[in-house]
C-alpha cells in the first residue's frame, strides 16, 4: 500500500463519512427530541435517490401517491378535530397541506415534462415530495403512543422501517438506479484525483451541519426542539407542543435522509432495501456519540466511513464485520467512563 | 333439515364424483418476487402468468407464493402447497438454498418439483429425494467453462476476480478458480463486496494493483455495475467479463457507456435474434420473447423469466405422458409425472434443448450458453 492508495481510500471513506454523519446527526436529534429510535431513517436515503431517478427517467414516482395516501390519513386522524378546534378554516388548512398539496405535486409531474428541468429544480421537486412524509408518518405513527417507553417506540420504528421498505419495492421495483453527476469536474491535488461529485457531498454536508447549528441556535424554532431535548416535560409547561416538536423534527429527519439520497445517487447504485445499511452505520455513528452529542456522532461517523473504506482494502469478505464490531468496544468504553441513568417513565 | 342435509350430501356427493372425472392440474409455485433475489423472481412470476392454463384437455391452475428470498419461508410455502392444496408439481424456487431447503419436503410428499435456480447441487447427484428434483437454468460450472475457454482464447495469463459476499459469489469462486487453474490462468486476486455496497474503491485499488489482463466480476442484476464502475473511472484497459447474473436490460441502463466491451456468458435467448436460423434453439425462444414483450412491454424480458418458461415447457410435456396413468390430484400420477420427466428428450425451451435421464436432471448441453459481448449498450453476440 502506497501514500496514493491511502489518500483515494480516505477520500473515499471521508465522502461516504459524510453521509453516514448527517443521517448519524438526524438520529441523534430525532432520539433527543422524541426518544425515538429512528430505523426508518435509512429509507428516506433511497426514497430521496430513487424518486430523483425516476423523476429523471421521466416517470411519475410512486412516492407521490405514498404521500397523498398519507396525506388522507392525516385528514381523517386530525380533521374532526381542527374542524371542532378551528372551524372550518383550520380544516381547510389540514386539508390544503395534505390533499391539495400532493395531488397539485401528481397533477405537476403528469402534465408538465420535469425531466427537461435543470438538475436542480428535479432536486427541489423530489425534496418536495419526500420531505413531507416525514411529518406525516410522524402524525400516524408516532403521535399515537408518543409517550410510550422508548421500546414500544423501537418496535414501532421497525414497522414503520419494515412497511416502507415494501412499499419501495412496488414503488421502484428490485433493480437500482444511479442519477446523473453534479458536476463531472474532477481535481488533481498532489498525487491525488479529487471528484468533483466528492467535493459536493463534503460540502453540502458541511453546509447542512452549519445551517442545523444556526436554527438550533438563532431560531424560535430551534430553540423550542432544544428544549424539548433537554426535558420534555418543562418545555411542555413552557407552551411548546410536543407534537409540534414530534413533526419538525422528522420534518428535518427526512429533509436530512432525502438530501442523503439525493447526494450519493450519482456515486452508487441505490436500490429500494439499500437505504438500512447506509441508516445502520449512521446509527453506529450516533452511538459513538452516545445517541447525545452531536460533534463526536459527526467525527465517529468519519471514522465508520474510513474505517470501511480501509478495510474493504485489506479484507473486503470481513468489511461490514469490522465496521460493526466498532460499536462494541465503544460500548465497553462508554459504559465504563459514563454513568449509568434509570431512565424515569 | 333433513331435506336440507340430504341436498348438501348430494351437492357434495356430485362434486366428489365431478372432481374425480375432470380433476384439474393443481401447480404450485414458490418464487423469490420479493427480497433481495426479487430482481430474479419477479420476471420469473410474470412468466408463469403466460404459461397455458389447458394442458392435453385438462384445466391448469396455478397457486403462486411469495418466498421473499427467505430459506423458511420456501419450506413453509411448499408444506402449503403439498398439504392443503394438494399440488401434482411445485415450480421453485428462485434462489438456491430455498431450493435444496425445499427438496427434503418434495421427496418426502413424493411431488416432482422443479426448481428455478442455478446450483448444480440441486440436482446433483441424483439421490433418493433428489429423484424428485429436476432443474431449468444452466449449472455455474457451464457458464464458468465457457467464459475460461474465451479468456484462455484470447490470450488472458493473469485474471482478478471480484464477486458477492454471499453464496453466489462463493460458488463461482468455487467454480472459477478450480477451471482456471485447470487451464493454466493465474488468479492475481480475489476480492468480495456485498451487494447493497454504496463503494467498491478499496477491493478496485486492490485489484487494479495486481495488475491482471482480465477481471470477472461475479454479481447479480444492477448491483454488478459498480465494480465495473469504479474500474473505469481507475482507467483499467483490461478485458472485463461479467456472468449470466447480470443479463437484464436494468443492468445496461445502470451501466451505460462504462460496460461497453464487457464480455459475458448467457442462455440463448438473451440474444435469440442473432441466433443462426439453423439453431433449434431460435424459434422457442423467440417465442418465449415476443409472448413476455407483448405481455409485459418492449425490451422488458429477462432471461431469468427464462428459466420460469423452461420449467412450465418441461411440466407442459410431461403432463400428457403422466395423464395416461392416472388422475391428477392421485400419488399415481405424481410419480408418473417424475418418471415422464425424467424421460424427455429433445424439449426446446428459451434456454436449449433439455435431455433429461434418470442420472441427469438438468439435461442442458453446449447449446444452451452462447458468449456475449455488449456494444452500443445492447447485447452482441460473439460469434
Amino acid at each position: 500500500m502506497d501514500l496514493e492508495i491511502a489518500m483515494l481510500l480516505g477520500q473515499d471513506g471521508v465522502t461516504n463519512g459524510a453521509i453516514y454523519a448527517l443521517l448519524a446527526l438526524a438520529l441523534v436529534l430525532v432520539f433527543a427530541v422524541t426518544r425515538v429510535i429512528f430505523i426508518p431513517q435509512g429509507e428516506f436515503v433511497a426514497y430521496g435517490a430513487l424518486t430523483l431517478a425516476m423523476i429523471e427517467a421521466g416517470r411519475l414516482p410512486g412516492t407521490v401517491w405514498l404521500l397523498l395516501a398519507a396525506g388522507v390519513l392525516v385528514v381523517a386522524l386530525d380533521g374532526l378535530d381542527a374542524l371542532r378546534r378551528g372551524g372550518v378554516g383550520r380544516l381547510m388548512k389540514v386539508v390544503g397541506w395534505n390533499i391539495v398539496y400532493p395531488l397539485a405535486l401528481v397533477a405537476l409531474m403528469r402534465f408538465v415534462p420535469t425531466d427537461t428541468w435543470p438538475l436542480a429544480a428535479k432536486v427541489a421537486l423530489t425534496m418536495a415530495v419526500v420531505v413531507p412524509l416525514g411529518p406525516m408518518i410522524y402524525r400516524v405513527a408516532y403521535q399515537p403512543v408518543a409517550e410510550a417507553s422508548v421500546l414500544i417506540l423501537l418496535i414501532v420504528s421497525v414497522a414503520v422501517h419494515v412497511a416502507m421498505v415494501g412499499l419501495a419495492l412496488l414503488f421502484f421495483g428490485a433493480e437500482g438506479s444511479r442519477t446523473s453527476a453534479f458536476s463531472d469536474a474532477s481535481f488533481t491535488v498532489g498525487p491525488m484525483m479529487v471528484s468533483g461529485q466528492s467535493l459536493w457531498v463534503i460540502g453540502t454536508s458541511l453546509a447542512l451541519i452549519v445551517a442545523l447549528a444556526l436554527f438550533f441556535g438563532r431560531t424560535i424554532y430551534g430553540k423550542a426542539l432544544r428544549a424539548t431535548a433537554i426535558n420534555r416535560a418543562g418545555a411542555r409547561l413552557m407552551g411548546i407542543s410536543p407534537a409540534l416538536a414530534g413533526r419538525l423534527t422528522f420534518m428535518l429527519a427526512a429533509l436530512i435522509g432525502a438530501l442523503s439520497g439525493v447526494l450519493i445517487a450519482p456515486i452508487a447504485t441505490i436500490y429500494y432495501d439499500t437505504g438500512f445499511l447506509i441508516g445502520l452505520k449512521g446509527f453506529v455513528a450516533a452511538i459513538i456519540g452516545g445517541l447525545a452529542s452531536y460533534p463526536i456522532a459527526a467525527l465517529g461517523a468519519i471514522l465508520v466511513g474510513v474505517l470501511e473504506a480501509f478495510s474493504s482494502f485489506w479484507a473486503s469478505a470481513y468489511k461490514e464485520v469490522i465496521v460493526f464490531t466498532l460499536i462494541i468496544p465503544v460500548l465497553v468504553w462508554r459504559s465504563l467512563t459514563s454513568h449509568h441513568v434509570e431512565e424515569d417513565e | 333439515m333433513k331435506i336440507q342435509k340430504t341436498v348438501v350430501a348430494a351437492a357434495l356427493g356430485m362434486a366428489f364424483v365431478s372432481g374425480a372425472a375432470f380433476a384439474d392440474i393443481n401447480v404450485g409455485v414458490s418464487v423469490s418476487a420479493t427480497g433481495p433475489a426479487a430482481s430474479l423472481g419477479i420476471p420469473e412470476k410474470n412468466t408463469l402468468s403466460l404459461l397455458p392454463t389447458m394442458i392435453a384437455g385438462q384445466k391448469v391452475n396455478y397457486i403462486v407464493l411469495d418466498d421473499a428470498s427467505d430459506t423458511t419461508t420456501a419450506v413453509k410455502n411448499i408444506r402449503k402447497l403439498v398439504s392443503e392444496d394438494k399440488v401434482d408439481v411445485v415450480i421453485g424456487s428462485t434462489i438456491t438454498p430455498n431450493s435444496l431447503a425445499m427438496i427434503d419436503v418434495a421427496a418426502e410428499s413424493k411431488t416432482p418439483m422443479i426448481s428455478m435456480a442455478a446450483s448444480s447441487k440441486i440436482v446433483d447427484p441424483v439421490d433418493e429425494k433428489r429423484r424428485w428434483v429436476f432443474k431449468t437454468p444452466q449449472n455455474d460450472q457451464q457458464m464458468a467453462t465457457a467464459i475460461v475457454s474465451h479468456m484462455v482464447d484470447a490470450g488472458v495469463k493473469t485474471v482478478g476476480f471480484i464477486g458477492f459476499a454471499d453464496a453466489y459469489g462463493e460458488g463461482w469462486w468455487e467454480q472459477f478458480s478450480a477451471i482456471a487453474e485447470a487451464r493454466k490462468l493465474k488468479i492475481v486476486a480475489n476480492e468480495r463486496y456485498k451487494r447493497s455496497d454504496t463503494s467498491v474503491t478499496g477491493q478496485v485499488l486492490k485489484l487494479y494493483a495486481a495488475k491482471p489482463d482480465a477481471i470477472l466480476i461475479a454479481g447479480a442484476g444492477t448491483p454488478a455495475a459498480l465494480p465495473q464502475k469504479t474500474l473505469k473511472q481507475r482507467g483499467f484497459a483490461g478485458k472485463i467479463y461479467q456472468t449470466h447474473g447480470v443479463a437484464n436490460n436494468d443492468f445496461l441502463r445502470v451501466c451505460g457507456a462504462d460496460c461497453e466491451g464487457t464480455f459475458l456468458p448467457a442462455g440463448p435467448v438473451l440474444v435469440a435474434d442473432q441466433l443462426p436460423a439453423e439453431n433449434p434453439v431460435r424459434a422457442t425462444a423467440q417465442e418465449y420473447v415476443s409472448k413476455y414483450e407483448a405481455a409485459f412491454g418492449k425490451g422488458s424480458v429477462s432471461t431469468f423469466g427464462g428459466h420460469a418458461w423452461d420449467a412450465g415447457m418441461l411440466m407442459v410435456n410431461a403432463v400428457p405422458v403422466a395423464l395416461k396413468a392416472g388422475q391428477p390430484g392421485s400419488p399415481e400420477f405424481r410419480a408418473a409425472l417424475r418418471d415422464a420427466l425424467e424421460g424427455l428428450k429433445e424439449v426446446a425451451g428459451a434456454h436449449g434443448i433439455f435431455n433429461m435421464s434418470p442420472t441427469d436432471h438438468l439435461g442442458l448441453d453446449q447449446r444452451s450458453r452462447v458468449m456475449v459481448q455488449i456494444k452500443g449498450g445492447a447485447w452482441q453476440m460473439v460469434k
